[in-house]
């Protein structure tokens, strides 16, 4: 039987006190409850739906048609030699990523209370698992890029710069997932932070360059552009799909560094104040 | 190898008041810590000290206080107790759910809760995925749930609606699949936590036959229950818990029989003054008493004759009233129910205030304390209904007329009966 052959592992209970160890060991034996949820939210988000997993590509393809009437078509955003639909997906894509796993991983906590208040597994899991199943959604996203590429006849150039993109997606998990685990854990606390999120992100999206270049922002407000993350990810996707100028300075570098430590520093607040999910949530 | 498995050292939990509400506002937060910092300005203004204050001004409680106790390798524990008495806190802590605030615990070996059933449960998902994703999330692999997939249906015995989203599924269906997944978990502790109290009862009765084989298997089981008759089949030692302590622990007989006499001071309060009652209240049962019985106003003697006095008050006119009595004994089952209309004895018209007598001429409940729960229809519809309105003692008497009555734990009852020589 499973049992016998089983080490019998020693827990042991006690008042934790001040910061605590990540337990990388405890999240790799946990990794098929990591598996379970990211299969159960896609299961889920679709499974009522008449179009299904069509909403995936209509989403994104709608929000393009709603920017390109107002930026391309009546404000005129010169993204020439881009057409701007294209321009515009192209940003929306790892933007809707972002997005979409920083709000729905900040209210993850919450919203998986049963499981929280019933039973023991390493909490990180619950935002890490919405952080990852949105890549599933912007996997299939390059279905309607290539569409439009077609579309507008725009060729895509095989160059050393799309060996970037993997990079940058790895940039955009590890950004949002920083951010949801901040946040998750003070939503524990805080339903507060659910009524920021849909400002926090509407304003985050204006402030990178997604609808817009970077090119059109005024010379000395550059380097504040630069200490938005996204606004490195979402230039470095045109740049590799679409073959147009990136610069990757200093300040982006920061930026990215910055990142990195966002992420650490929110795996020890999350496990810092885990230990009160259960009682708050 | 030690053969302890849980040991459990003076562990405590606080929970501050505020955090058993559901959730704060930040807002609060900073509003707590305005006012607060304003009154330490005050006071240090003033120069008068920090009172000391109780822990329940504070604003904190203990849900827990200083608990100790062992579990030995396959030894099933019951652990009662009335509401908010801490038992769930303890399992909560034991399975890691939440910290204690003091103390320690130390389990030898892998753990399995059972705080809920069908945890993890998505609605919109089939059945057939949902054993996969509660069996997972109990922490089962893939590859356990794959081989035990079969066995968890069958037990269930929801063969055929594997494919259907558990939302179309009927309470009991969702239960028993619930169970079921939790019930194939092989960890060497299972903490359950009042998960027999749902299902129908021949489910019921399949779940503590699991129970029973899982603790045959040299499993450790901590089992918190209002069942007491599943206490006392089902484990080898209790633990009574009394506002977050250990009140009585030992042997699930003696434990059942001290919380249960402790828990019973609700009878204490006058019947008229009782306020958790049921019914419409179109007549209110206000007094009990023994009559006819030994000296003592709560005693009764096996086999001797006794009279109930019921008095009541009511409005007029109260038509059709059917009174009854309900025995339970130390366990909480219901030994005996006595009923004006079983006996064929119809008040079709009572008047407003009065006094019902029920008479037995040899009283057959064989000695021990009982908890009586009164209750009363008019016209077929529940007037009044109280638990535990009264307890009384049954003392050894001459039921039979030979002297002799039947030892201890052997029947519930003397009735009159013969024996011959055919």
């Amino acid at each position: 039987m499973a049992t016998e052959t089983r080490s019998a592992p020693t827990v042991i209970i006690q008042p934790s006190r001040g910061w605590v160890p990540i337990k990388l060991r405890e999240l790799w034996a946990h990794r098929e409850l990591l598996y379970f949820l990211v299969w159960r939210d896609l299961k889920v988000r679709y499974k009522q739906t008449v179009l299904g997993v069509v909403w995936v590509v209509i989403q994104p393809l709608f929000m393009m048609l709603v920017f390109t009437f107002l930026f391309g078509t009546v404000a005129r955003i010169d993204t020439d030699p881009v057409p701007y639909a294209l321009f515009v997906f192209v940003g929306l894509l790892p933007w809707n990523l972002f997005a979409k796993g920083l709000s729905e991983g900040s209210t993850s906590l919450v919203a998986n209370e049963q499981l929280i208040t019933k039973v023991y597994f390493p909490r990180l899991i619950l935002p890490a698992a919405v952080v990852i199943s949105g890549l599933v959604d912007f996997a299939i996203g390059f279905i309607p890029l290539a569409g439009i590429m077609i579309y507008y006849r725009y060729p895509l150039v095989l160059s050393p710069a799309l060996l970037a993109l993997p990079l940058l997606v790895a940039l955009i998990v590890v950004a949002a997932s920083g951010i949801a685990f901040w946040l998750s854990a003070i939503d524990a606390r805080y339903r507060d932070v659910r009524y920021t999120l849909t400002f926090l992100t509407s304003l985050w999206l204006f402030a990178t360059p997604v609808v817009y270049p970077l090119a059109s922002v005024p010379a000395n407000l550059r380097w504040l552009y630069s200490l938005n993350p996204m606004t490195a990810v979402v230039e470095g996707f045109r740049s590799s799909l679409l073959g147009s100028n990136w610069n990757f300075d200093l300040v982006t570098g920061i930026s990215m560094a910055a990142v990195v430590l966002l992420f650490i520093g929110g795996l020890f607040y999350f496990r810092r104040t885990e230990k009160i999910f259960a009682d708050v949530v | 190898m030690t053969n302890t498995v849980i040991r459990v050292e003076h562990l405590s939990k606080r929970y501050r008041l505020g955090e058993l509400e559901p959730y704060q506002t930040l807002r609060d937060t900073i509003a707590r810590g305005v006012v607060s910092s304003a009154r330490a300005l005050r006071s240090a203004f003033s120069g008068q000290a920090r009172t000391n204050r109780s822990p329940k001004a504070d604003g904190h409680i203990w849900a827990l206080k200083d608990v100790s106790f062992e579990v030995k390798r396959g030894e099933v524990l019951g652990v009662i107790g009335p509401n908010g008495a801490g038992k769930t806190t303890l399992l909560k802590i034991l399975s890691r759910i939440t910290e204690p605030t003091e103390g320690r615990a130390e389990i030898h070996g892998s753990v399995g809760s059972l705080l809920g059933v069908g945890t993890g449960f998505h609605y919109e998902l089939t059945g057939r995925e949902n054993v996969y994703l509660s069996g997972a999330i109990l922490g089962m692999s893939k590859r356990e749930i794959d081989e035990k997939f079969e066995e968890i249906v069958s037990f269930a015995e929801v063969s055929e609606f594997m494919g259907t989203p558990v939302k179309h599924y009927s309470d009991g269906m969702r239960v028993r699949l619930g169970f079921s997944v939790a019930a194939h978990l092989e960890p060497d502790v299972i903490l359950v936590d009042e998960v027999l109290a749902v299902g129908d009862a021949s489910f019921q009765k399949k779940c503590l036959g699991r129970m029973d084989e899982v603790s045959s298997e040299g499993r450790t089981v901590i089992f918190v229950s209002h069942d007491m008759a599943a206490i006392q089949n089902l484990c080898d030692r209790a633990l009574a818990l009394k506002r977050g302590r250990i009140s009585a622990s030992g042997n699930p007989g003696d434990v059942i029989a001290r919380y249960l006499d402790s828990s019973s001071g609700v009878s204490m309060v006058p019947l008229a003054e009782r306020t958790d009652r049921r019914g419409t209240g179109k007549l209110r049962l206000v007094g009990f008493r023994i009559s006819s019985g030994i000296n003592s106003s709560d005693t009764v003697q096996c086999g001797a004759p006794v009279n109930f006095e019921i008095s009541y008050e009511g409005k007029s006119p109260l038509r059709n009233v059917d009174i009854a009595i309900l025995f339970y004994n130390q366990l909480g089952t219901c030994v005996l129910l006595s009923s004006s209309g079983f006996v064929g004895r119809a008040f079709e018209e009572v008047p407003p205030k009065g006094t019902f007598v029920c008479r037995f001429s040899k009283f057959p409940l064989v000695p021990g304390t009982y908890h009586l729960g009164l209750s009363c229809d008019t016209n077929s519809i529940q007037a009044d209904d109280i638990r535990d309105a009264a307890t009384i003692h049954v003392v050894e008497g001459d039921y039979y007329g030979s002297g002799k009555l039947p030892p201890r734990g052997y029947g519930m009852f003397a009735v009159p009966h013969e024996w011959d020589l055919a």
